[in-house]
């Protein structure tokens, strides 16, 4: 390397500048992925992570802008810093994809899941249960005189945490949507 | 005004109107439209092949040597299944496509219908991107965006699946120029920051190297243009990939030769100790890397890529410059002129002193014989007798590919097609058809191993028929020669299932075809059958016999880094341990 000027980790672009590039430690990154509305673009992304050997913690998609026909899918996933660097290298270049950001680097950002949990109980565990949701601010969506169906919005901890406390009480159903995300602050 | 016309009618105008000549196709139940309509027309030329795997692999020859899309049509079912592999094939080497194919009508699909495959499905993962057009409003639109996604940004394959009876139903034809732009534009301009960095860097590199593969080509004949003038002026050496081969000449005083696994020696050991790497439309794929966590340990490293995918996949590098390369390049000789065109001269004298050393190895040096035609010799007479010729080469996939890598030499761009990143055994042949259309006048030949040639050697049906002067150069060691020499390396000399046995009497196979057969054994006759075979006017297989048991050298056996060469047989045996042997 003598006589280069230049030195390995000068540039900001370069690979050296993204922490550890070569860490096997794996971390957890919320993607969001603008893509056009059209037959088979969830099969492309989801055919990408399977074929290539990425991991998907949690997925949602939906049409979020119905006269430019795009979707939004929001992707939790796994990886070290150079595979999430692939990952997003990849998405983007799947021809209907219009944007990838990475909302876990790119600043600060809300992440919230919608889940429905079944508890199946009477007597006092009925009781905690109830009282448990007040405390968790879950809404209760049905019940009858054995069961109840909370309605939970919060972070995927959040919910896991609750589902923690439930299971004791009866707990026989979760339905989870998967987490949604958006950066914080006007952009 | 926009014209009403059929579906199947649109298909031909649309390919009209992008400028195609020449389709690759086999007919079937769920493309009948199409071909009635090119039944009645004679702009587009449609070459029927005699099998829709050969059908890609011509129309990749096709694309390869012109620059040109190449477009294909088949039926449903098996149509598109059989097209697979080429398509597999164009992905990995990046060559655009255009892929038609029939489907069952709207209405049947899900019905497991006679000849339905879910094509999209089959076919997602092994194109650029695909459509399912189930209306025929749409279908012009589709064809013109199918053709711009083919050819621009990095070049691949697509395909669109037509349902027949939105090729019997009318709608309203749409030009291209009419065409809605699609967001797919990829970023051709290069960072103008990271170009200056790399200009520092190449100002004061003692040890520079160029490492260039087929981006240059697929980036067009300005990027080769540019290359050669930045080579030449800044005095730098230059090695390249299988794929990359052509695009700086091999005359040019800068030429390193071939690198990666069969790769030269000289360029090999120069990619390990440069101080400075300028890969320049290469993908640091592992026939090049050898052990990555050893690969070109003291280098910095630039990389000039369109596909940002390709950029820090396998090889972290320090100068991430996404951009087509005749853009970059462009922009880099502007920048390194503009101050001076400064280099490192007393390094560069060393460095080339060093190279020098290594060049005087004569890594490709191999014991001829005068009894028994050795590959290279073959190889060395071929080119000796063809090399100011008009000439394109392709090649099938084993020993005999690499041979005629380093032994055949290229000064221009699109003159040599050989595939890359699948390796994909009967690509050879009917990409040698698919060239020679493209060239009518031109001398096209195919270097062949047995084993691979007969993957697609019903193709001879087409040759003949559209007396195409293709020459199938088969260098014929009776094996599976690249797996009996990776089984003599790897597997203690147990040759299993690596013969082939009951070849074919290929002189006598040429004659049913209509086609002239030569047989050489000799060395002595090599020159004259060699001639014979160049004179004649029509397509030719040349049986070449030649040792059967000839290992193909340098080899940087799988696992192990550049500077690990192995360079003859006496050091061969076993060499590869047991983290090279899981790989491929
Ligand atoms: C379709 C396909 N099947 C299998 C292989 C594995 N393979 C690589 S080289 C080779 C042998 C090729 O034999 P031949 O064409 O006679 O060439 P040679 O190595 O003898 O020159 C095989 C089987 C392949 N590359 N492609
Ligand atoms: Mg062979």
């Amino acid at each position: 390397m003598s006589a280069l000027k230049l030195k390995k980790g000068v540039s900001k672009h370069s690979a050296y500048d993204l922490r550890d590039p070569n860490a096997d430690v794996d971390e957890p990154h919320t993607l969001a992925v603008i893509v056009d509305n059209e037959p088979g673009v969830l099969a492309r992304v989801i055919g990408l992570f399977s074929g290539r050997g990425y991991n998907i913690d949690s997925l949602t998609v939906a049409e979020v802008d119905h006269t430019g026909h795009t979707s939004r899918i929001t992707i939790v996933t796994r990886g070290t810093p150079s595979v999430i660097e692939q990952i997003k290298a990849q998405l983007g270049r799947i021809v209907p994809v219009h944007e990838v950001h990475d909302l876990t680097v790119e600043g600060p950002a809300v992440e919230r899941e919608l889940a429905l949990f079944k508890v199946a109980g009477q007597g006092d565990k009925r009781i905690e249960a109830l009282r448990l949701a007040e405390i968790f601010r879950a809404n209760v969506v049905d019940s009858t005189l054995e069961s109840f169906v909370f309605e939970m919005t919060g972070t995927p901890g959040k919910i896991d945490a609750f589902a923690e406390l439930m299971r004791p009480l009866g707990l026989s159903e979760v339905a989870r949507t998967g987490v949604a995300a958006l950066s914080r602050g006007a952009v | 005004m926009a014209q009403t016309m059929t579906g199947a009618k649109m298909v031909v105008q649309a390919l009209k109107d992008q400028g195609v000549e020449v389709v690759f196709g086999y007919p079937g139940g769920a493309v009948l439209p199409i071909y009635d309509e090119i039944f009645q027309q004679n702009d587009i030329r449609h070459i029927l092949v005699r099998h829709e795997q050969a059908a890609v692999h011509s129309a990749e020859g096709y694309a390869r040597s012109t620059g040109k899309p190449g477009v294909v049509l088949v039926t449903s079912g098996p149509g598109a299944t059989n097209a697979v592999t080429g398509l597999t094939d164009a992905l990995m080497d990046s060559i655009p496509l255009v892929v038609l194919t029939g489907q069952v009508p709207t209405f049947m699909i899900g019905t497991d219908g006679f000849q339905e495959a879910d094509t999209v499905g089959i076919t997602r993962p092994c194109t650029k991107h695909n459509w399912l057009v189930k209306d025929t409003a749409n279908l012009a639109g589709t064809i013109h965006e199918a053709f711009h996604v083919a050819t621009s940004g990095r070049p691949g394959p697509v395909l669109i699946d037509i349902p027949k009876d939105v090729q019997f139903a009318s709608s309203k034809y749409v030009e291209p120029r009419k065409t809605v732009t699609s967001h797919y534009q990829p970023r051709m301009k290069g960072d103008i920051e990271l170009i200056t960095q790399l200009v520092d860097a190449m100002e004061s590199a003692e040890r520079p190297v160029f490492y260039t593969g087929g981006g240059v080509i697929n980036s067009g004949d300005a990027a080769s243009q540019l290359l050669r003038e930045l080579v030449d002026a800044t005095g730098f050496p230059i090695t390249s990939t299988l794929m990359g081969l052509g695009a700086y000449p091999a005359s040019g005083k800068g030429w390193l030769g071939m690198l990666g696994m069969h790769g030269l020696y000289e360029a090999n050991m120069a990619m390990h100790g440069c101080d400075l790497m300028i890969n320049i439309g290469a993908r640091f794929d592992d026939r090049i890397t050898g052990r990555v966590a050893d690969f070109s340990p003291k280098s910095l490293k630039a990389h000039i890529d369109i596909d940002p995918s390709s950029i820090n996949k396998i090889i972290h590098v320090d100068l991430p410059i996404v951009g087509d390369v005749a853009h970059v390049l462009e922009d880099l000789l502007r920048v390194w002129k503009s101050r001076g065109r400064k280099t490192n001269k007393e390094g560069l004298a060393k460095w080339w002193k060093k190279i020098d050393d290594w060049k005087a190895v004569s890594c490709l040096t191999y014991r001829n014989s005068d009894t028994v035609i050795k590959p290279q010799y073959a190889l060395q007479r071929l080119e000796e007798l063809t090399k100011g010729m008009d000439r394109y080469i392709t090649t099938e996939v084993g020993q005999h590919q690499m041979w005629a890598a380093q032994f055949l030499t290229f000064d221009e761009p699109k003159r040599w097609m050989t595939s890359g990143g699948l390796g994909t055994m009967g690509y050879g042949f009917p990409a040698s058809i698919g060239v020679q259309l493209a060239h009518p006048e031109s001398l096209v030949i195919n270097v062949a191993g047995e084993a691979s040639w007969l993957m697609n050697m019903q193709e001879m049906g087409t040759a003949t028929q559209y007396r195409l002067p293709v020459k199938q150069f088969i260098l014929n060691n009776e094996r599976l020669g690249m797996v009996r020499q990776w089984q003599q390396l790897l597997h203690g000399e147990r040759y299993s299932h690596s013969w082939s046995e009951s070849l074919p009497d290929f002189v006598k196979l040429a004659e049913a075809f209509g086609a002239k057969g030569i047989l050489c054994t000799d060395p002595k006759d090599l020159d004259d059958a060699i001639m014979e075979m160049i004179k004649y006017d029509g397509p030719v297989i040349f049986d070449c016999l030649v040792e059967k048991h000839e290992n193909c050298f340098p080899m940087i056996p799988s696992g192990s880094p550049h500077n690990e060469m192995l360079l003859g047989d006496a050091n061969a045996t076993n060499a590869i341990g047991a983290k090279g042997a899981v790989m491929v």
